[in-house]
């Protein structure tokens, strides 16, 4: 069970960076002052939010395990970062990946399930925090823009030192409920074989019988994530008044 | 710059697509032939081909494929009729109760010389289309009276709709299922079986209500107080005020957001596979289990993904549509 725990906060903790870092990038693409960049972000964000999280998760999963070669005859895109079927290889403080006999050793190693449901949660996420970063950076009233531009400041230090500060305070409780789903939605790990919570509580249900006990545990730590996901992020929106 | 940046992404652009149409296109094998697919380095959309029929209907007897065929275009019809504001009349509730019973008939059979199918073996479209009509026509009416509860001034009953809104709103849907699909049957006395659809039935149900209500309730919130005043001024009780004041207004207010959250109840249908169901997502991984057609999992999911797109990006462009039309509703 802790185990399962474990892995669940190691998906949900790496997948909100991720998707944070991609959302904002995605929602900045799409304020951009280029045609080309908005119409991109505005189509990435169209085609992840309708359809279902379930299917890309399997998506991806299938990519990984069907679109990428065996160990032997990796794709090596940069030195010592591997590319198989059996899971993504990087170099680490501990060695870089070498392949002996069937597999990689050695380095850092993300298995298929976990870079399947990492890229997946992350990737549909983004989708939903670029929204409402556009959103947020959009209810800055137009005339704090022209009364930066008016001080001769540049694009970038408008957007970070007027438009950020004020927009961030839009942003932050909407993108609280979104880490709040991404967590949620790591659960669905189950269903492409990634030991997380659900699927170790799920095997003990089936092992010893205790179903009750099993789904209250369930429900009883995603609440107590969920109420600490909250505490945390309205204390920083508090820290932004 | 900003030229530059155009061309720039444009070759990207064309280099990803030319990619893409040469995999999906050019190089694919469109026949229900697995070793042609193997030898072919293109997609292999014969696979959709060869099971089309499994995926759509799953284990529905064979000859009878018609039935879950017509049933599903019936749905989808009265839907697109539900969407045409003309057709927004106390009729419609009599249209839908005509068309869900012919609908019944078509799926069960077992009179008019239709041989019965039990519903263990419905599956594919029709189930993910039942699953989310179902789950919104009930979790519909349940969601009003949790956010009419949660506005209450009666504390107990504020606090079990809170209670129930936010414990609902901060666990999974996959543990309310697993709830309903482990627990429920501990609860009921021995001898007495709910199937399993009606269980997950009753999961989404109890799920979806509890977003609804979120909905509802800032929709209810919208509505300015000289309303509720005006309404009391008028010697009007409670019920008289809610249902001829402010539920028509504010119904009105939150249909944009209630178009939205059935969009991700739609996709959250999907979640069924877990629990054993054979839904659209379901029926199409059941078809990968195939020993001669492994392997193609990257096409099936696509064309999952275009199937779930469609019906979603329809909604969507609807509600956006609503939205704009809503200063004139």
């Amino acid at each position: 069970m802790l185990v399962g725990l474990a892995n669940t906060f190691k998906v949900a903790i790496l997948g909100i960076a991720a998707a944070t870092l991609i959302g904002a990038g995605i929602g900045l693409l799409s304020l951009s002052p280029n045609a080309l960049s908005r119409n991109l972000a505005a189509t990435y964000v169209e085609f992840i939010r309708n359809v279902p999280l379930l299917v890309q998760l399997f998506f991806w999963y299938a990519l990984i395990t069907e679109g990428l070669p065996p160990p032997r005859e990796a794709l090596s895109p940069l030195p010592g970062v591997f590319l198989t079927n059996r899971g993504l290889f990087f170099p680490s403080f501990s060695g870089v990946p070498e392949l002996h006999g069937f597999n990689f050793t050695g380095g850092a190693a993300l298995s298929p399930e976990f870079a399947a449901l990492l890229i997946g949660l992350s990737l549909y996420t983004a989708a939903f925090i670029a929204e409402i970063v556009r959103a947020g950076v959009m209810a800055v009233r137009r005339d704090q823009w022209h009364a930066a531009q008016a001080l001769g400041l540049e694009r970038r230090h408008v957007l970070r030192y007027v438009v950020a500060p004020q927009a961030l305070r839009v942003i932050v409780p909407p993108l609280t409920s979104q880490y709040l789903n991404l967590t949620k939605n790591s659960s669905l790990a189950v269903a492409i074989g990634y030991p997380d919570l659900v699927s170790i509580a799920n095997t003990t249900i089936n092992q010893t019988g205790q179903a009750i006990e099993g789904i209250a545990i369930i429900m009883a730590v995603y609440l107590a994530i969920s109420l600490a996901i909250s505490a945390l992020m309205n204390w920083a929106n508090a820290r932004l008044r | 710059m900003n030229r530059l940046v155009t061309i720039l992404l444009a070759l990207v652009l064309a280099f990803l697509a030319w990619k893409f149409i040469d995999w999906a296109f050019v190089r694919a094998v469109w026949q229900p032939d697995a070793a042609a697919c193997r030898a072919a380095s293109g997609a292999c959309w014969g696979f959709i081909v060869e099971k089309h029929r499994l995926i759509a209907f799953g284990t529905y007897p064979y000859e009878e494929h018609w039935r879950p065929a017509l049933s599903s275009v019936l749905l989808v019809a009265l839907w697109l009729l539900s969407a045409w504001r003309r057709f927004w009349k106390p009729r419609l509730i009599a249209v839908w109760a005509t068309g869900l019973t012919v609908l019944g008939v078509l799926m069960w059979g077992g009179v008019l010389g239709l041989p019965y199918v039990e519903n263990e073996r419905w599956g594919g479209l029709i189930l993910t289309l039942l699953l989310t009509t179902f789950g919104l026509a009930f979790a519909f009416p349940l969601s009003i009276l949790l956010a009419l509860g949660r506005r209450s001034e009666l504390p107990l009953l504020r606090a079990l709709c809170v209670a129930y809104i936010e414990l609902i709103r901060g666990v999974p849907l996959i543990s309310v299922l697993f709830m309903a699909s482990v627990m429920l049957p501990l609860f009921l006395p021995a001898g007495v079986s709910v199937d399993k659809l009606l269980r997950a039935q009753v999961a989404l149900i109890l799920f979806a209500a509890a977003y609804l209500a979120e909905v509802v309730r800032g929709g209810l919130q919208a509505i300015p107080k000289h309303q509720y005043e005006a309404a009391d001024a008028l010697g009007l009780g409670y019920f008289q005020k809610t249902l001829l004041v402010v539920l028509p207004q504010a119904l009105r207010i939150a249909v944009p957001p209630l178009v939205n959250t059935c969009i991700g109840f739609f996709k959250d249908t999907s979640l069924v596979l877990i629990i054993g169901l054979f839904d659209l997502l379901s029926t199409i991984k059941v078809s990968l289990n195939d020993p001669a057609w492994t392997g193609f999992g990257v096409e099936a999911y696509l064309f999952a993904a275009v199937v779930y797109f469609v019906f979603c990006f329809a909604m969507s462009r609807y509600s956006r549509s609503l939205e704009a039309n809503s200063g004139s509703g």
